[in-house]
């Protein structure tokens, strides 16, 4: 959060003086402060008579007849961050006001990544633009961010994908969703985030836990999802986006409108419906892999400078197949599967959804309210409401088909409020309170043992971050976090299972109930974290950056981490939480150096994480049942490290074309096994080759060539016996797959249509060649190849 | 001053949710009904004698346990002819759940596979087939005549010792040619029994 201060620069160049009244005469002009390109249609309204001017196409202004005062000036710009001044008048006073680019949701004018307000001064962050969320419409918020230099994903098939950032996911990766920590069951591998991509106006990633004011545990980093901004004036305009797609046979529509009014006061709503059937390999059709996605949201408020609110209400349900080849018996089966290359079942195309397929609802309510303290801040008091409802459907016998294997209810409250100076030139404040409750309930009527347990659980959090402005090319920032959390479970273990883990000699004192051979347990446990920050920001001048951050962040464990227990019918293996794992602890140092001369750039981003206590599922030996023998994948806690980098460079080579390149690396070491940590990505480099010709109706192109690596650092194999084969053999569940090459090609043309109202066309080719390949991070990759070649074409209408 | 009354407001706010009272209502317990967790095999000999039974029992499921072989020593006859049958059950349930039941009404989704192999001297043939049972979905017998092995025959030849590894397998390929390779599936229950002939 940089300070207004650094936003803006008033230079006053001459002072005649004038001693008559009121006649003085105000006069100057609007700047991109990054660019310093002239900003028209700007308005600059003078707080104290409300009287407005617009800025010419040169982004020039006059205001005439003010008198011998001082007075507040509030300039706002479409695409800008609304900003306020004071002049003191005296005659023919001029102004150069420099604006800081903001996502613009009107005109989607060419924007560098840079020109988004950056949420943290030191840290290493990237912001996906309005274009490129909307490139994804049809996608999801995993597929998008994969953009970004150190984004990866860990998938389950190609509709479930989460977020990893710097080689970390799940929980250590904060999803703020218009300024709301998403509560949706992310500590699970198949479950994706419940966000609706299309409501964004843009999201930005801060690689790393440095945001200490969205919370304290994001080891991995944090994604930052802002709603597009409302101009504070008289308008009515809406967008309309149309996807269709070969792969899988449909697409979505998402629809949005919004209404405001000079006086603040606003109204948007947006809704998104996705529909696809079968997605298909370059060899066969992946069957049961379809999807349905409705999303909708409705925003109301009233926005003001010196006050506000807004209220939002958003509903999201998806309803995901999951290949039907993926679900398993036992280790035998999956021996079967991974020597056989080829899914087990492959059945014609269908856009029906059925077992095992998994239906999430979540619901999210916000009330927001702020106002600002002329002389002082910024106080911001925030509550939200989240519901989340997960079913899991496996492939059962008889009767029990139609029924959930999982059924989960997640419900969240959560209060928070935080105030910010930044009246002082030099330094701001931020200090903010939190306090959340949540309580999940695990239905019964599943007949099947819970994996997750019924648990009620508090969390109390405060901040205090500080940004101190030494030069005017040197920022410094520092900032600490406390955070308290209370998880108290209700569960029932298998006796057996209770004394196998040594439960019976450590945690005897929380059993509540013998129920002969099961116990029913009351584990109550306590976590103290935390975070602090600390880093600085150095622009010697307009092509240069160099930003250094250090951050130490602490993260209680979550649910499945700590009370996971029994057979995942759907990954056919055991998972085990262990009731004693601490709180993990990371200190990750980032540094940023980026550097942009005439016609080319590139930024340079080296990371190092240590994580003491690191968090770590992964297959451990096998169990025998009934049902044959099965991996048990258990958590434990190791020290780890984790060092990367990732390289950005762009290139404008001659008019009309660009390239642009981007490589991540990432290596994970486990300190305990001297060995690799498991699901690291792989080396990734992309290449794009982009023409643009803004003569042609905008014409642009773009060829991109993604090239993944083979990981080759991978935990061993495990040993197992096969009750099939009568003998111990290797299952190769840590083997990676080969390295692949993808190309994707893209064009795109606008056509104005009339005074307002513009139509965009896109044709994209996903995975060009017809590509078969395997991702080391899609735990479908035992079944099946990945996603074939994909035509999609949009269309896109401004209005 | 009022700004101060604001803040002092919001900081209050913070605290509001700490005080949310905890109902104490216990979970309600969860008893597997999918599960398996017995295997019994009947072997009775065509010629008349004593039936041979044995089993595999699992009783905390997906839990630690291993399931456990009773009796441990399994001797047949030379030269005899045994039918056979199996019954599975879920004992974590009272009274036990006879799972045969399901199968029996989903007989054209499931089949069990007779293994022989570590040189014993015997052959498994199939003794029923899908027609035999009724259709929980149609109420009338199947009418397609694929083995489904709930009854089965074994038949000894001369003294050898080896296993004989039984498996369930839900949605395999029918028909198929015998082996768990062509058949697929998923596995629903598997054992491997060490048998005598003597």
């Amino acid at each position: 959060m940089k300070p207004a201060l650094f936003v803006i620069f008033m230079t006053i160049f001459s002072h005649i003086g004038y001693s008559q009244e009121c006649d003085h005469v105000l006069a100057g002009q609007v700047v991109d402060y990054h660019s310093r390109t002239p900003l028209d249609n700007a308005t600059i309204m003078v707080l104290e008579s409300q009287l407005a001017v617009k800025t010419d196409i040169d982004g020039k202004f006059k205001i005439e007849n003010l008198c011998e005062t001082s007075y507040r000036l509030e300039v706002s710009h479409p695409s800008c961050n609304t900003t306020v001044m004071e002049v003191e008048m005296d005659g023919i006073t001029w102004l150069d006001i420099k604006l800081e680019h903001h996502l613009e949701e009107l005109d989607e004018v060419k924007v560098v990544a840079d020109a988004f307000k950056d949420k943290t001064n030191s840290s290493q962050e990237e912001t996906l633009k309005l274009s490129t969320i909307e490139t994804y419409s049809a996608g999801n918020l995993g597929d998008a961010l994969r953009e970004l230099g150190g984004v990866s994903s860990l998938n389950t098939g190609a509709n479930i994908v989460k977020p990893t950032i710097h080689g970390l996911s799940g929980s250590r990766v904060l999803i703020l969703n218009d300024g709301v920590r998403m509560q949706d069951m992310e500590w699970g591998d198949e479950h994706a985030p419940n966000i609706d991509i299309n409501a964004a106006g843009s999201i930005s990633v801060i690689k790393g836990a440095s945001a200490l004011q969205y919370g304290g545990d994001a080891i991995g980093g944090t994604i930052v999802m802002d709603m597009a901004r409302v101009p504070l004036k008289d308008t009515l305009y809406g967008k309309t986006i149309i996807n269709g797609m070969s792969n899988g046979r449909g697409g979505n529509i998402t629809s949005s409108l919004t209404r405001a009014f000079g006086n603040g006061w606003f109204a948007k709503a947006q809704g998104n419906y996705k529909r696809l059937g079968d997605q298909e390999a370059p060899d066969y059709v992946l069957s049961n892999t379809g999807v349905r996605e409705v999303a909708a949201s409705l925003q109301i408020g009233k926005h003001q400078f010196t006050w506000g609110w807004d209220a939002r209400y958003s509903y999201f349900n998806s309803e995901i197949a999951v290949l039907r080849a993926s679900h398993i018996g036992n280790i035998d089966d999956l021996i079967r599967a991974i020597n056989s290359g080829v899914p087990e079942i492959v059945r014609p195309f269908t856009y029906d959804l059925q077992n095992p397929r998994q239906e999430v609802t979540h619901h999210l309510g916000k009330l927001k309210f702020y106002k600002r303290f002329e002389g002082l801040g910024k106080w911001n008091l925030q509550y939200d409401f989240q519901n989340n409802r997960r079913f899991e459907f496996d492939v059962r016998r008889g009767e029990l088909d139609d029924r959930a294997s999982i059924d989960l209810e997640l419900t969240t409250h959560t209060v928070n409020t935080d105030f910010k100076w930044d009246a002082r030139e030099r330094w701001q404040l931020h200090v903010g309170l939190l306090g959340r409750y949540q309580d999940n309930f695990a239905n019964p009527a599943t007949g099947v043992r819970r994996l997750i347990p019924d648990y009620e659980k508090w969390d109390f959090g405060s901040f205090l971050i500080s940004e101190y402005r030494l030069t005017n090319s040197l920022f410094l920032d520092a900032g600490v976090r406390y955070d308290f959390t209370r998880v108290d479970a209700q569960k029932f273990y298998q006796t057996s299972r209770w004394e196998e883990r040594g439960y019976d000699t450590i945690f005897q004192d929380l059993v509540v109930q013998d129920l002969g051979t099961q116990l029913l347990v009351n584990p109550v446990f306590d976590y103290h974290n935390i975070s602090g920050t600390i880093g600085a920001n150095y622009t010697p001048d307009m092509g240069t950056e160099i930003k250094f951050n250090y951050t130490l962040a602490q993260r209680a464990p979550n649910p499945s981490e700590l009370f996971s227990d029994g057979l995942h019918h759907s990954a056919a293996r055991i998972e085990l939480g262990d009731l004693q794992i601490d709180s993990e602890t990371s200190h990750k140092f980032m540094l940023s150096y980026k550097k942009e001369f005439k016609s080319w750039g590139f930024t340079l981003e080296p990371y190092a994480n240590w994580i003491q206590n690191f968090i770590l599922l992964e297959p451990s030996g096998v169990e025998f049942t009934l049902r044959g023998a099965f991996p048990v994948w258990e958590y434990r806690q190791t020290d780890a490290r984790l060092l990367g980098f990732d390289v950005y460079g762009f290139s404008n080579w001659i008019s009309h074309w660009k390239t642009e390149h981007q490589f991540s690396m990432v290596k994970g070491k486990d300190f305990d096994t001297d060995g690799a940590l498991i699901n690291v990505p792989a080396v990734n480099l992309v290449n794009r080759l982009i023409y643009s010709k803004p003569e042609w109706n905008d014409f642009e192109a773009s060829l991109e060539s993604q090239y993944v690596f083979r990981q080759n650092e991978v935990p061993d194999n495990i040993l197992v016996f096969s009750a099939e084969q009568q003998q111990e053999v290797v299952l190769e569940i840590n083997t990676p797959p080969e390295a692949y090459q993808l190309l994707t090609l893209r064009s795109q043309m606008v056509f104005p249509l009339s005074k307002g109202t513009r139509l965009t066309t896109a044709l994209a080719v996903n995975n060009l060649l017809n590509t078969n390949y395997r991702e080391y991070l899609n735990r479908q990759r035992f079944f099946a190849d990945d996603l074939g070649r994909n035509f999609l074409l949009q269309l896109k209408l401004n209005y | 001053m009022k700004t101060i009354k604001i803040l002092s407001l919001a900081l209050a706010s913070g605290f509001v949710l700490a005080s949310c009272s905890n109902d104490d209502n216990t979970p309600e317990e969860v008893n597997e009904e999918e599960i398996i967790t017995t295997m019994i095999v009947t072997l009775t000999p065509t010629g008349g004698g004593t039936p041979i039974v044995f089993q595999s029992q699992d009783l905390d499921g997906d839990g630690p346990n291993a399931p456990v072989i009773t009796p441990e020593d399994i001797v047949l006859s030379e030269g005899t002819t045994y039918s056979g049958t199996v019954v599975l059950l879920n004992e974590t349930e009272s009274p036990a759940e006879n799972v045969n039941e399901e199968i029996e009404a989903e007989a054209d989704e499931h089949q069990f596979f007779y293994i022989i192999d570590g040189g014993l001297n015997a052959t498994v043939d199939y003794a029923d087939d899908e027609s035999d049972y009724v259709s929980e979905e149609t109420g009338q017998n199947f009418t397609t005549t694929n083995p489904v092995g709930i009854a089965f025959t074994i038949t000894t030849t001369s003294a050898s010792t080896g296993t004989l590894a039984i498996t369930l397998r839900h949605e395999p390929k029918k028909p198929n040619d015998g082996t768990l390779v062509d058949a697929g599936g998923e596995t629903d229950i598997t054992e491997t029994f060490n048998l005598t002939v003597e």
